[in-house]
C-alpha cells in the first residue's frame, strides 16, 4: 500500500485560527445586531463587528481553499487524500440534509398535529377551547390569534413562478452533469459552456426566487410574521434560497479555475464537489416544491 | 512523485513548534487532543464550581446565598457546560489522540479542519459564559431552554446563547466528518472493520450520530432565533405553531446525544477491562451490533421527555416499549463485561476500578431510566428529583468516570510516566463515594416529590440535601486532586515503558511512551 506513504499531514497552518476568529467575529456581531435592534439602540457598532468578521472569512476561504489548491497541484494529494475529500464532503451533505429534516419536520408537524389540535380535532381536540371557532385549513390562511398574527391573504400559487424556478433548477442539474462529462472526456469548451449554462440558470432562480419574495409582501400580506404557513414558507425556501447562492458561488469559482486550467479528466474533485452540491440543492428544491408549494 | 515523498518523510521528522504558535496553528492530532481534553477539564471545573453553587444554596431548606434568578442562570449554565463544554470535547479529545494511534494512522484525515474544530469551543463558550456579565442575566431556562420560556419569556442575552450553539454545533460537525473519515479512510492495511479496536467501533457510531443530529439541534435554535426577533411563530400557537413542536425537535437531537456523551465511555471500557482481566473482550461482534442497534434506537425514542406534555396514547406506547427495547442492547454489552471479568486474572488498578464503577453505577442508571420510560409511572417521576439523580448516574459515574478510566489508562502512553497510583485510587475513592452520596439521596427526594430546578424546598427534603450537598462538595474538590495528579505525571514520575499494562492490546502500545510527536508515518501491518 503505497499510498499510505504519501498521505499528505500538512505541518502548522494559520488557516483555522483565523476562521475561528473570523466566525467568531461574524457570529457576535450578527447577535448583537439582533439584540440591539430589539432594544432600540445604535446597531452600526455591531454591523461594522459583522462586516469585519464577514472580510476575515472572505480572505480565510480565499486563503485555505487556495492553499488546498496549491498542494494538489503540486501533486501532495494521493488517492487516499481523495477518498478522504469524498467522505468528508459527502458526509458534510448529509448533515446539511439533516438541518433541512428539522424545518421539514416542523411543517410536517404543525400541519399533522398542531393545527388540527387547534382547531378541535384528534387526540389534543380540546386546544381548541384556546381560541374558539379557529378552523383548521391548510394553507392557513386565519390565524389563531389575527391580531397578533395577521395570516396572508394569499399564498403563491405553484403553478407560476414556482413551477418556472422548477424547470430552471431541474435543468441546470442536467447540465451540471453534462458538463461533468465533457471534463471528463476532455473537452473544455463544452465543459465551460455548460457550467455557464448551469451558472446563468442559477442566476435566473434566484432572480425570479426574489421576485417571488417581493410579491409576497408587498401584495399577498405573506409575511414572516404571518403565523405558521409564513414562518415555515420563508425558512424553508429561505434557506434554501441561501444554498443556491452557496452552491452558485461554488460553481462560478469552480468556473474561475477552470478557465484558469485546472483539473484534469481524472483529477477533479473540486468540481465533483460543487457539483453534488448542486444536485443535493436541487433535490431540496423538488421537496419544497411539493410539500410547501403544491401540497 | 518519489521526490514528493522523500521531502514528506523528512517533514515528519519535526517535532513540535516552539512557543504558543504550537497550539494555535498545530496540526497534530496529538497537540489537538490535548488541547481538548485541557480544554474540557477546565470547562469541568467551571461547570462543576456552578454546581458547588447549586448545592450550597439547597444544602438547606431557604434561601441563603443566591437569589432565585441567579440559581435559575446556574442550573442552565452548569447543564450547558458541562454537555457541550466537559464532556463531548474530552471524548473528542480522546478520539484525537487515541484513533489514529489504534488504527495505525500518521493524523486525522483532515489535519487543519481538525484544529478548526478545537479552536472554535472557546469562541462558543466565551459567548456562551458572557451572557453571565449582559443585561439581563445568563439564559435561565435549564439546558434544555424548552419554548417559550426561551423565546417569549428569556432574557436579551438568548441570542448570544443561540450563536455559541451554532459554533459549537459546526465544531462538532467537523469533528465528527474527521472522525468518520479517519476511521473510514486511514485504517492501515488488514485493519478491517471488525478488527478495530471497540473504542473505534463506538467513536465511529458516534460520529455518524453527531452528523445527525447536530443540525437538528442548529435547526431549532434557528427556529427560536426567528421567534424571538423576527415574529415567526414557530412555537406559538397563536399564529398555529406549537410550543411542543420545540420539544420534539430538541429531543430529536436531544436523545441521540445522550448516546453521543456516553457511547465512547462504552468503548474505553470495552478497552479497559479487558486488559485489566487479562482476556479478550467476550463477545466483541455482539458489543459491535449492540452500538449499533443502541444508536439506531436513539433515534426512535425521543418522546419519552414529553411524556406529560400532552402526546397522543398511540406515542407514549411506542415511545414507551421502543425506550425499553434499548435495554436489550445495553444489556447485551453490561453481561459482556462481566462475562469478560469472569474467571479473569483481575488487578485493580485506578482505570479498572474507575471501569468496574462505570459498569455498576451507570447499570443504576440504566435502571432508573428504565423506570422513568414507563410511561404512567413517569407521570410521577416526571421533573422531580428523581430524574436528576437518573441523568446524574449515567453523566457522572457513567460518562465522566469512563473518561477518568481513559484518562489513568493512557496518560503513560501521553506523558511517558506513570501516574501515581496511591493518590489516584484516592481519587477514585473520594469520587466514588462522593458522586454516590451525592447523587443517590436525589432518588428518594424525586420519589417523595421534590421538584428539580427549584432554589428553596419543603422542610422535610432538608435531610436528604444536606447529604447530597456534602457528597456534591467532596467529589468536586476530590476533582482538584485528579488535576494535581495529571500535572505531577505530565512533570515526572516512573518511566513508563511502550507497554505499560500487560493485559493491554492494540498499535497504540506498539509505540514507545510518550508517542513520539508523529507516528504511523508509514503505516503498519495488521494481520
Amino acid at each position: 500500500m503505497a499510498t499510505y506513504q504519501t498521505y499528505y499531514v500538512p505541518e502548522q497552518s494559520k488557516w483555522p485560527i483565523i476562521a475561528t476568529v473570523g466566525l467568531g467575529v461574524t457570529m457576535f456581531g450578527l447577535a448583537s445586531i439582533m439584540v440591539n435592534g430589539s432594544k432600540g439602540e445604535s446597531t452600526t457598532g455591531a454591523w461594522i463587528t459583522f462586516g469585519v468578521g464577514g472580510l476575515i472569512m472572505a480572505y480565510m476561504l480565499f486563503g485555505w481553499f487556495g492553499s488546498v489548491i496549491k498542494e494538489s497541484h503540486d501533486g501532495l494529494y494521493s488517492p487516499q487524500m481523495d477518498r478522504t475529500f469524498r467522505w468528508g464532503m459527502s458526509w458534510f451533505i448529509f448533515s446539511e440534509v439533516m438541518f433541512f429534516a428539522a424545518f421539514f419536520g416542523a411543517l410536517f408537524y404543525a400541519r399533522t398535529f398542531a393545527i388540527p389540535w387547534l382547531g378541535g380535532e384528534g387526540d389534543r381536540g380540546s386546544s381548541n377551547m384556546l381560541w374558539e371557532g379557529f378552523q383548521a385549513t391548510w394553507p392557513l390562511l386565519n390565524n389563531p390569534d389575527p391580531e397578533a398574527f395577521p395570516a396572508p391573504k394569499e399564498i403563491i400559487n405553484p403553478w407560476h413562478l414556482p413551477l418556472v424556478n422548477t424547470i430552471l433548477l431541474v435543468t441546470s442539474s442536467f447540465t451540471v452533469t453534462v458538463a461533468h462529462h465533457a471534463l471528463k472526456q476532455g473537452n473544455r469548451k463544452k465543459l465551460k459552456a455548460w457550467l455557464l449554462a448551469t451558472i446563468v440558470l442559477a442566476l435566473l432562480f434566484v432572480g425570479l426566487q426574489a421576485e417571488e419574495y417581493v410579491q409576497a409582501y408587498t401584495e399577498l400580506d405573506l409575511t414572516l410574521r404571518s403565523g405558521i404557513y409564513g414562518s415555515t414558507f420563508f425558512m424553508l425556501t429561505g434557506f434554501h434560497g441561501a444554498h443556491v447562492i452557496l452552491g452558485t458561488l461554488m460553481l462560478t469559482i469552480m468556473l474561475i479555475r477552470i478557465q484558469k486550467g485546472h483539473f484534469t479528466a481524472e483529477k477533479h474533485f473540486g468540481f465533483e464537489a460543487a457539483s453534488w452540491y448542486w444536485h443535493f440543492v436541487d433535490v431540496v428544491w423538488l421537496g419544497l416544491f411539493v410539500f410547501v408549494y403544491i401540497l | 512523485m518519489s521526490t514528493v515523498i522523500d521531502t514528506h518523510a523528512q517533514d515528519h521528522h519535526h517535532g513540535p513548534a516552539k512557543g504558543f504558535s504550537r497550539w494555535l496553528l498545530t496540526t497534530n492530532h496529538k497537540d489537538i487532543g490535548s488541547m481538548y481534553l485541557i480544554f474540557s477539564f477546565a470547562m469541568f471545573l467551571l461547570g462543576g464550581s456552578m454546581a458547588m453553587v447549586i448545592r450550597a444554596e439547597l444544602f438547606q431548606p431557604g434561601l441563603q446565598i443566591v437569589e432565585p434568578e441567579f440559581f435559575n442562570q446556574m442550573t442552565t449554565m452548569h447543564g450547558l457546560i458541562m454537555v457541550f463544554g466537559a464532556v463531548m470535547p474530552a471524548f473528542v479529545g480522546l478520539a484525537n489522540w487515541m484513533i489514529p494511534l489504534m488504527i495505525g494512522a500518521p493524523d486525522m484525515a483532515l489535519p487543519r479542519m481538525n484544529n478548526w474544530s478545537f479552536w472554535l469551543l472557546p469562541c462558543a463558550f466565551l459567548i456562551l459564559v458572557s451572557t453571565l456579565f449582559m443585561e439581563g442575566g445568563a439564559p435561565n431556562f435549564g439546558w434544555t431552554f424548552y419554548a417559550p420560556l426561551s423565546t417569549t419569556y428569556g432574557p436579551p442575552s438568548t441570542t448570544f446563547f443561540i450563536f455559541a450553539v451554532h459554533i459549537m454545533g459546526i465544531s462538532s460537525i467537523m469533528g465528527g466528518i474527521n472522525v468518520i473519515a479517519t476511521i473510514l479512510n486511514l485504517r492501515a492495511p488488514g485493519m478491517t472493520l471488525m478488527k478495530m479496536p471497540m473504542f473505534v467501533w463506538t467513536w465511529l457510531i458516534t460520529a455518524f450520530l453527531l452528523i445527525a443530529v447536530m443540525p437538528v439541534l442548529a435547526g431549532v435554535v434557528t427556529m427560536m432565533l426567528m421567534d424571538i426577533n423576527f415574529g415567526t411563530s414557530f412555537f406559538n400557537a397563536a399564529g398555529g405553531g406549537d410550543p411542543v413542536l420545540f420539544q420534539h425537535v430538541f429531543w430529536f437531537f436531544g436523545h441521540p446525544e445522550v448516546y453521543i456523551m456516553v457511547l465512547p465511555a462504552f468503548g474505553a471500557v470495552s478497552e479497559i477491562i479487558p486488559a485489566f482481566s487479562r482476556k479478550r473482550l467476550f463477545g466483541y461482534a455482539s458489543m459491535v451490533y449492540a452500538v449499533g442497534a443502541i444508536a439506531l434506537l436513539s433515534f426512535l425514542v425521543w418522546a419519552h421527555h414529553m411524556f406529560t406534555v400532552g402526546i397522543p396514547i398511540a406515542g407514549q406506547l411506542f415511545f414507551m416499549y421502543a425506550t425499553m427495547l434499548i435495554a436489550v442492547p445495553t444489556g447485551v454489552k453490561v453481561f459482556n463485561w462481566v462475562a469478560t471479568m469472569f474467571r479473569g486474572s483481575l488487578s485493580f488498578e485506578a482505570p479498572m476500578l474507575f471501569s468496574v464503577a462505570f459498569v455498576i453505577l451507570f447499570t443504576i442508571g440504566g435502571f432508573s431510566g428504565l423506570m422513568l420510560a414507563i410511561a404512567p409511572a413517569d407521570f410521577q417521576y416526571h421533573d422531580t428529583y428523581f430524574v436528576v439523580a437518573h441523568f446524574h448516574y449515567v453523566l457522572v459515574p457513567g460518562a465522566i468516570f469512563g473518561i477518568f478510566a481513559s484518562a489513568y489508562y493512557w496518560l503513560p502512553k501521553w506523558t511517558g510516566h506513570m501516574y501515581d497510583e496511591t493518590l489516584a485510587q484516592t481519587h477514585f475513592w473520594l469520587s466514588f463515594v462522593g458522586v454516590n452520596l451525592a447523587f443517590f439521596p436525589m432518588h428518594f427526594l424525586g420519589l417523595a416529590g421534590m421538584p428539580r430546578r427549584i432554589p428553596d424546598y419543603a422542610l422535610q427534603f432538608a435531610d436528604f440535601n444536606m447529604i447530597s450537598s456534602i457528597g456534591a462538595f467532596m467529589f468536586g474538590a476530590s476533582q482538584l486532586l485528579f488535576l494535581f495528579i495529571v500535572v505531577k505525571c505530565a512533570r515526572g514520575g516512573e518511566k513508563a515503558p511502550a507497554k505499560p499494562w500487560e493485559g493491554s492490546e492494540g498499535l497504540e502500545w506498539t509505540v514507545p511512551s510518550p508517542a513520539p510527536y508523529h507516528t504511523f508515518s508509514t503505516p503498519p501491518e495488521v494481520k
